[in-house]
C-alpha cells in the first residue's frame, strides 16, 4: 500500500500539531468569547447611545485625519527613502521606523515633551499663536499620526522599490518632467501599495491607545476615542465595553478583508 | 547629403563604466535609419540610452539638428538660450524630457494604468496639447498603426504585436526629431515578427528625421535599416550598407551571422597567407593585410586527396555534423577551421562522423579577398 504509506509519511508531527492547535485556540477563543458575551438584543439601542456615538465619531474623524496627514508627509518620505541618493539614508530609514517598535506610551511622553506648554515647539506655539496642543483633539490626531505614519512609509517605500523605474524613464522621453512623472506615472503605478499602506495606517490609528491617553488625555467628546472608551467602560459598564470592542473587531476584520482582496488582486 | 552636425544626428558617445567602455561615433542623416547590430552586451542599448539622455556621457557629445544635447557647446553652434539647459562645467546637458527624442523600448513599457489611447496621448499632452486634442491625435495614430478599435484596451489586454505598434505610435505621436528603437521586434513570436517588421519598415521609410535601431538580429537590421553599424565590445567594428557588410564581413561575429568562413592574413598577389601559415589561393589579386571569406557551400569534402584544378585543399578532421535546412553542416577542425555544407547523399557516401579525417577543397574563384 504505497499510497497509504505516503499519507502517513506526510502526516504533521504531533510535536508541531499540538502547540499549533493550542496557539490557534489561544488566538481565537477570546474573540469567540467576546462574541458569546455580546448583548445582541440590546445592541442597536446601545449603539445609539450618545456617549458611544461620540467616541465612534471622534475615532473615525481623528483616524482619518491622521491617515491624511500620513499620506501628505509619508509618501514624500517614502519617495526620499526609495529614490533619494544622499548620505545617511539608512539612518533616516531607521529613525522613521522607530515608532513601529517604540511603546506608544513613550511616544506620548515624547510628544508631550515637545508640544507641551514647556516643550520647545509647545512654548513657541503658545506664545506666538496662543495655541495649546496637549489634551486637545489635535493632540489625538498628532499622537495617531506619530504611531501610524511609519506603517504607510514602509508600505509605500516597498511599493516604490518594486516599481520599474524604466516606466519613469519612458515618461521622461515623452516629455514629462520629474513632478509630472511622479503624479502621472509613479503614483498610479504604486497606488495599490499606497492604498494598502493607508488602510494599515488607518487601522493602526483607530486602535491607538497609549500615546493618545498620554498626550491627549481622556476627555469624552474631545479626546476620548474608542479604545479609551473601552478601557473606561470596563470599570463601570462591562456591556458597553463589549459593544465598543465588537465595533473595533468588526472594523479590523473589514480592514483585513479589504487588504486581502487588494493583495490577491495585485498578485 | 548634408554637413554632419547641422542636420540629423551627430554623436560621439563615450560611456566609461570601468570594466566596460563604450566609444562610438554615430552620424545619421535626416530620413536615414541606422542599425546598431551586435551581440548582447556590446553596448548597443547603452548607446541608445545615452542618446535619449537616460545615461550620462563620460566624454563626447550629442548634437541633433545642430543643437548640442550633451557635451561641450561650440560657440558657433548654438544661439544663447536656444534650449533649456543645465550647464555642467561649461558643458550643456539637456534632460530627456526636453530632447524631443522618441524611444520605442524593448519591452515597450506601455503604462499599465492607461489604455492604448491614453498611452499615445501622454506625449502630446506633455508637449502642451489640450486633453481633447491629444486624444484626437492619439486616436489618429492608433488608426495609422491599424489599431483603431483597440483604443480602450489596457496594455495587458493587447497582444505582443499590438503592444509593439502602440509603443511605436506613442513614440511617433510626439513628432520626435530623432527616433530610437531598442530591439523593437525581439519580444515577438516569429509570425507576428514578420508582419510587424513590414509595417515598421513602412513607418521608418516615411520618417523625416533620423532613426537609430538597436538589434542583434541581422535580418531585422538588413530589412529595416539603410546602414549598419556593427558594434562589438563598445566599439564600431564595421559600417556600411547591408550588402557590403554581409559580403565582406570584418569580424567573426558578422561572418557567423551571415554564414561565411572568415580568415585574416597577408595577401600577396592571388594568395593570402593566414596567421596559421596556411596559404589560400584567391580570385582577386591583393597586397597586404586582408580578409578572405567563402561560404560553407563552397567547401567540397573528399575521402582522399583530390587533384587537378586551381583548388585549395587541406586535411581536416570532422568536429561535428548537424542538420541545416535541407543539407548537413559540417564543422571542420585542422589547419583551417571552417564549416562546410554537404548534401545528405554526399554525407552518406563519405560516411561522415565526428573524428573522421577528410580532405577539404575550395576553388580559388569561390574565395573573396578584401583589404582589412
Amino acid at each position: 500500500m504505497p499510497a497509504k504509506r505516503n499519507r502517513q509519511r506526510r502526516r504533521v508531527p504531533a510535536a508541531l500539531l499540538v502547540p499549533a492547535a493550542a496557539g490557534l485556540a489561544f488566538l481565537i477563543l477570546p474573540l469567540a468569547g467576546l462574541l458569546a458575551r455580546a448583548p445582541w438584543t440590546e445592541l442597536p439601542a446601545r449603539l445609539a447611545e450618545p456617549a458611544m456615538l461620540d467616541a465612534l465619531r471622534l475615532s473615525l474623524v481623528t483616524a482619518s485625519l491622521a491617515t491624511a496627514l500620513s499620506l501628505l508627509f509619508g509618501v514624500p518620505i517614502a519617495w526620499l527613502l526609495a529614490r533619494g541618493d544622499f548620505p545617511g539614508r539608512s539612518l533616516l530609514r531607521a529613525l522613521v521606523t522607530v515608532p513601529l517598535v517604540l511603546p506608544p506610551v513613550v511616544g506620548g511622553v515624547a510628544l508631550l515633551l515637545v508640544f507641551g506648554r514647556s516643550g520647545i515647539v509647545g512654548t513657541w506655539l503658545h506664545e506666538r499663536f496662543d495655541v495649546t496642543i496637549p489634551f486637545s483633539t489635535t493632540a489625538v490626531v498628532l499622537a495617531m499620526t506619530f504611531v501610524s505614519m511609519p506603517f504607510l512609509v514602509v508600505s509605500v517605500e516597498g511599493a516604490l522599490r518594486g516599481a520599474d523605474v524604466r516606466f519613469e524613464e519612458a515618461a521622461a522621453t515623452l516629455g514629462a518632467g520629474r513632478w509630472t512623472v511622479f503624479t502621472h506615472v509613479t503614483l498610479p503605478m504604486i497606488a495599490p501599495g499606497v492604498l494598502a499602506g493607508a488602510v494599515l495606517c488607518w487601522a493602526r490609528a483607530l486602535g491607538e491607545f497609549g500615546a493618545t491617553i498620554t498626550f491627549a488625555g481622556n476627555f469624552p467628546g474631545r479626546t476620548q476615542t474608542m479604545p479609551l472608551a473601552v478601557y473606561l467602560a470596563l470599570q463601570s459598564d462591562l456591556e458597553a465595553a463589549i459593544v465598543l470592542s465588537l465595533i473595533l473587531l468588526a472594523v479590523s476584520v473589514a480592514v483585513l478583508a479589504s487588504l486581502r482582496e487588494r493583495w490577491t488582486a495585485v498578485a | 547629403m548634408s554637413t554632419p552636425g547641422a542636420h540629423g544626428l551627430d554623436a560621439h558617445l563615450v560611456v566609461d563604466r570601468g570594466t566596460f567602455r563604450l566609444d562610438l561615433r554615430l552620424q545619421v542623416a535626416p530620413g536615414e535609419t541606422v542599425a546598431l547590430l551586435g551581440p548582447n552586451g556590446a553596448g548597443k542599448t547603452t548607446a541608445l540610452r545615452a542618446l535619449a539622455g537616460l545615461e550620462d556621457l563620460s566624454e563626447g557629445h550629442i548634437a541633433l539638428d545642430g543643437v548640442v544635447l550633451d557635451g561641450v557647446v561650440p560657440d558657433s553652434a548654438v544661439p544663447d538660450g536656444a534650449l533649456p539647459d543645465r550647464p555642467r562645467g561649461g558643458a550643456r546637458w539637456v534632460p530627456p524630457e526636453h530632447r524631443r527624442i522618441g524611444v520605442v523600448f524593448q519591452d515597450y513599457l506601455l503604462f499599465p494604468h492607461l489604455n492604448a489611447v491614453e498611452n499615445i496621448a501622454f506625449g502630446p499632452r506633455r508637449r502642451g496639447l489640450g486633453r481633447a486634442e491629444a486624444r484626437a491625435l492619439a486616436a489618429e495614430w492608433l488608426d495609422r498603426v491599424g489599431l483603431g478599435d483597440f483604443g480602450k484596451r489596457r496594455p495587458g489586454q493587447l497582444s505582443g504585436g499590438q503592444a509593439q505598434r502602440v509603443a511605436l505610435a506613442r513614440a511617433l505621436a510626439t513628432d520626435p526629431a530623432l527616433l530610437l528603437l531598442d530591439e523593437p521586434l525581439a519580444a515577438l513570436d516569429a509570425r507576428t515578427r514578420l508582419d510587424t517588421r513590414v509595417e515598421l519598415h513602412r513607418h521608418l521609410a516615411g520618417l523625416a528625421g533620423p532613426a537609430v535601431l538597436v538589434t542583434h538580429d541581422p535580418v531585422d537590421a538588413l530589412m529595416l535599416a539603410d546602414r549598419l553599424v556593427v558594434v562589438e565590445d563598445g566599439r564600431a567594428v564595421q559600417e556600411g550598407d547591408g550588402e557590403s557588410v554581409t559580403a565582406r564581413p570584418r569580424t567573426d561575429y558578422i561572418a557567423r551571422l551571415v554564414g561565411l568562413n572568415l580568415y585574416r592574413g597577408t595577401a600577396s598577389g592571388r594568395t593570402v597567407r593566414l596567421a596559421s601559415g596556411e596559404v589560400l589561393a584567391t580570385a582577386e589579386a591583393l597586397e597586404g593585410d586582408s580578409f578572405a571569406a567563402f561560404p560553407p557551400s563552397a567547401v567540397a569534402l573528399f575521402r582522399t586527396e583530390p587533384d587537378g584544378s586551381p583548388r585549395n585543399t587541406w586535411r581536416a578532421v570532422v568536429a561535428g555534423v548537424h542538420r541545416h535546412g535541407d543539407h548537413l553542416r559540417v564543422q571542420l577542425d585542422g589547419p583551417i577551421r571552417a564549416t562546410a555544407d554537404v548534401t545528405p547523399a554526399a554525407a552518406a557516401q563519405l560516411g561522415l562522423e565526428p573524428g573522421q579525417e577528410v580532405w577539404a577543397a575550395v576553388k580559388a574563384a569561390e574565395i573573396r579577398a578584401y583589404p582589412a
